[in-house]
């Protein structure tokens, strides 16, 4: 037996051996199976991705994300009107929208519009903390060091590790453990704040990776072990590897970068103009603006769908879409679903094709499998607004 | 009957020129959940290494290579509404196709019980 590869990209990026993240040791501790990705071993499952992703869905997960890279942007005086323009030069985002604590979407873009990756933007107090993805940290923290002004100080927070706790009961087993100045009920779907976890300081957001209600949370490397087992002593919680990560995400209709998400495609071709704040569509004034704006005006060529499969087999990224004999599109994600029970997929297919219903086939392994043309998410999202 | 393993992790139980082969027990542990079994098409020549089946699981698709030489006599019908019987019963309902032998010979290239064991523990 030989396996593709369901990354191939993340891995060849990294030549050097895989470093080793806080909870490396708790992790094969609690049965994780360990593969590299992103330049880093991590876990790819437990006790298995279909079991993992259902009891996400209908409890708690806890998973390890501290490869992604956490940045603290900001300047020797603070938040000023000088920092914000910085920030607003190198991304599509209106700050003056972004209230204290709230989190935001954000796509760094090259001189042509295309998309060197997606990220999270949050107002701190005296900065702006944004989480980028693993496996394009190193790059990104060389492309905004270019963009942003001299005077803007960035800080890889390299020291701290992410955890995300997703799923229907997170919030009664985080609700145990955090303390704050306010209670955790005050976090509203993309709101974070400060608390302590048994003790040790936590930023903690209510948002996620899954379509699940959930929570982000950044502490001390140091702490990373005390704060999991803390979290897996609640009955709701177990730990989750990548492996169900990628499939909730895939059901939550969510683009995963160096997939979904390339130079090669853009803001609106991705089907994520929402990442573009309002003002900047007209203003301008980031790279890849003219392309961008263009874009909201004529549109594109081809756009991300989602697409439902009938039968079993799966699609996997690559497969080329067909509508009749004509070659149309291509699967960047794809694989079988644990809670709808069928195969499903997210491609770019030509523009005129994206209408929910439109029959489509794609071609694996020599067969020409049914698809229709699905609204994303595949399964509804539970965010807590 | 005799039953031999090989290096990708097939197994083969022979009886006359018939044999029955499936995945091992290891191979569904590493591959995790799995979705869907591609199978041969009955009356089919298959050629010994050749990659005859595809096995999904949730996160990757794996290629079965056939360990004999031979023509594809029956597939396990059974795995189209269930293709989770080659996570549960790997070396027994699971199994993938059965083939008629063309070359008995092939199978001393193929390990025994033991040292397909002894094989695992050295992965």
């Amino acid at each position: 037996m030989s396996e593709y590869p369901v990354t191939p990209d993340e891995d060849e990026a990294e030549d050097l051996a895989p470093l080793t993240l806080p909870l490396d040791a708790w992790h094969r501790e609690q049965g994780g199976r360990m593969v590299e990705f992103a330049g880093y071993m991590m876990p790819v499952q437990y006790e298995g991705i279909m079991a993992e992703h259902l009891w996400t869905r209908e409890n708690a997960g806890l998973f390890d994300v501290s490869h992604m890279g956490q940045v603290y942007v900001s300047s020797e005086d603070g938040i000023t009107a000088d920092l914000e323009a910085a920030i607003e030069t190198a991304l599509p985002i209106d700050l003056s929208t972004l209230k204290l604590g709230a989190v935001r979407y954000s796509l760094l873009l090259d001189e042509e519009g295309g998309i060197l990756d997606d990220l999270m933007v949050t107002r701190w107090k005296t900065g702006f903390y944004l989480v980028v993805n693993g496996a394009t940290k190193w790059d990104d923290i060389g492309t905004l060091r270019e963009l942003l002004a001299d005077e803007v100080t960035l800080n890889h927070l390299d020291e701290s590790a992410l955890l995300a706790l997703q799923g229907p009961k997170a919030f009664a087993a985080l609700e145990r453990h955090a303390k704050g100045e306010y209670p955790l009920s005050a976090l509203t779907f993309m709101k974070g704040g400060q608390f302590t976890l048994g003790g040790v300081d936590a930023w903690i957001s209510r948002s996620g990776y899954t379509g699940e209600d959930g929570f982000e949370i950044s502490i001390p490397g140091e702490a990373a072990e005390d704060i999991s087992r803390l979290l897996c002593g609640e009955p709701e919680v177990k730990p989750i590897g990548l492996g169900a990560r990628d499939s909730l995400r895939l059901e939550a209709g969510l683009p995963l970068y160096g997939h979904d998400l390339s130079p090669e495609t853009s803001a609106v071709d991705a089907d994520l103009k929402f990442a573009v704040n309002k003002r900047r569509r007209t203003e301008g004034g980031f790279p890849g603006a003219e392309r961008v704006i263009a874009d909201f005006t004529d549109g594109t060529a081809r756009r991300r769908i989602g697409l439902t499969l009938e039968g079993r087999m799966a699609a996997r990224e690559g497969a080329k879409v067909f509508n009749g004999d004509q070659e149309v599109g291509i699967v960047t994600s794809g694989g079988f679903s644990p809670s709808l029970q069928h195969p499903i997929a997210m491609a770019y297919v030509d523009a005129a094709l994206v209408a929910p219903g439109t029959a489509l086939t794609i071609e694996m392994r020599g067969k020409r499998l049914d698809a229709t043309v699905a609204a994303m998410p595949f399964v509804p999202h539970r965010y807590h607004r | 009957m005799t039953r031999f393993f090989s290096e990708d992790h097939e197994w083969i139980e022979v009886e006359g020129d018939l044999g029955t082969v499936g995945i091992t027990d290891y191979a569904q542990g590493q591959l995790g959940d799995i979705t869907f079994v591609e199978l041969p098409a009955e009356g089919s020549t298959v050629g010994k290494g050749d990659s005859v089946s595809v096995v999904d699981s949730v996160k990757a698709a794996s290629d079965v290579y056939t360990p004999v030489s031979g023509t594809v006599a029956e597939v396990n019908g059974a795995l189209a509404d269930a293709p989770e019987l080659v996570n549960t019963q790997a070396e027994t309902g699971g199994w993938l196709f059965r083939v008629t032998l063309s070359d008995a010979a092939e199978l001393g290239a193929l390990m025994d019980d033991a040292a397909y064991k002894s094989y695992v523990e050295s992965l």
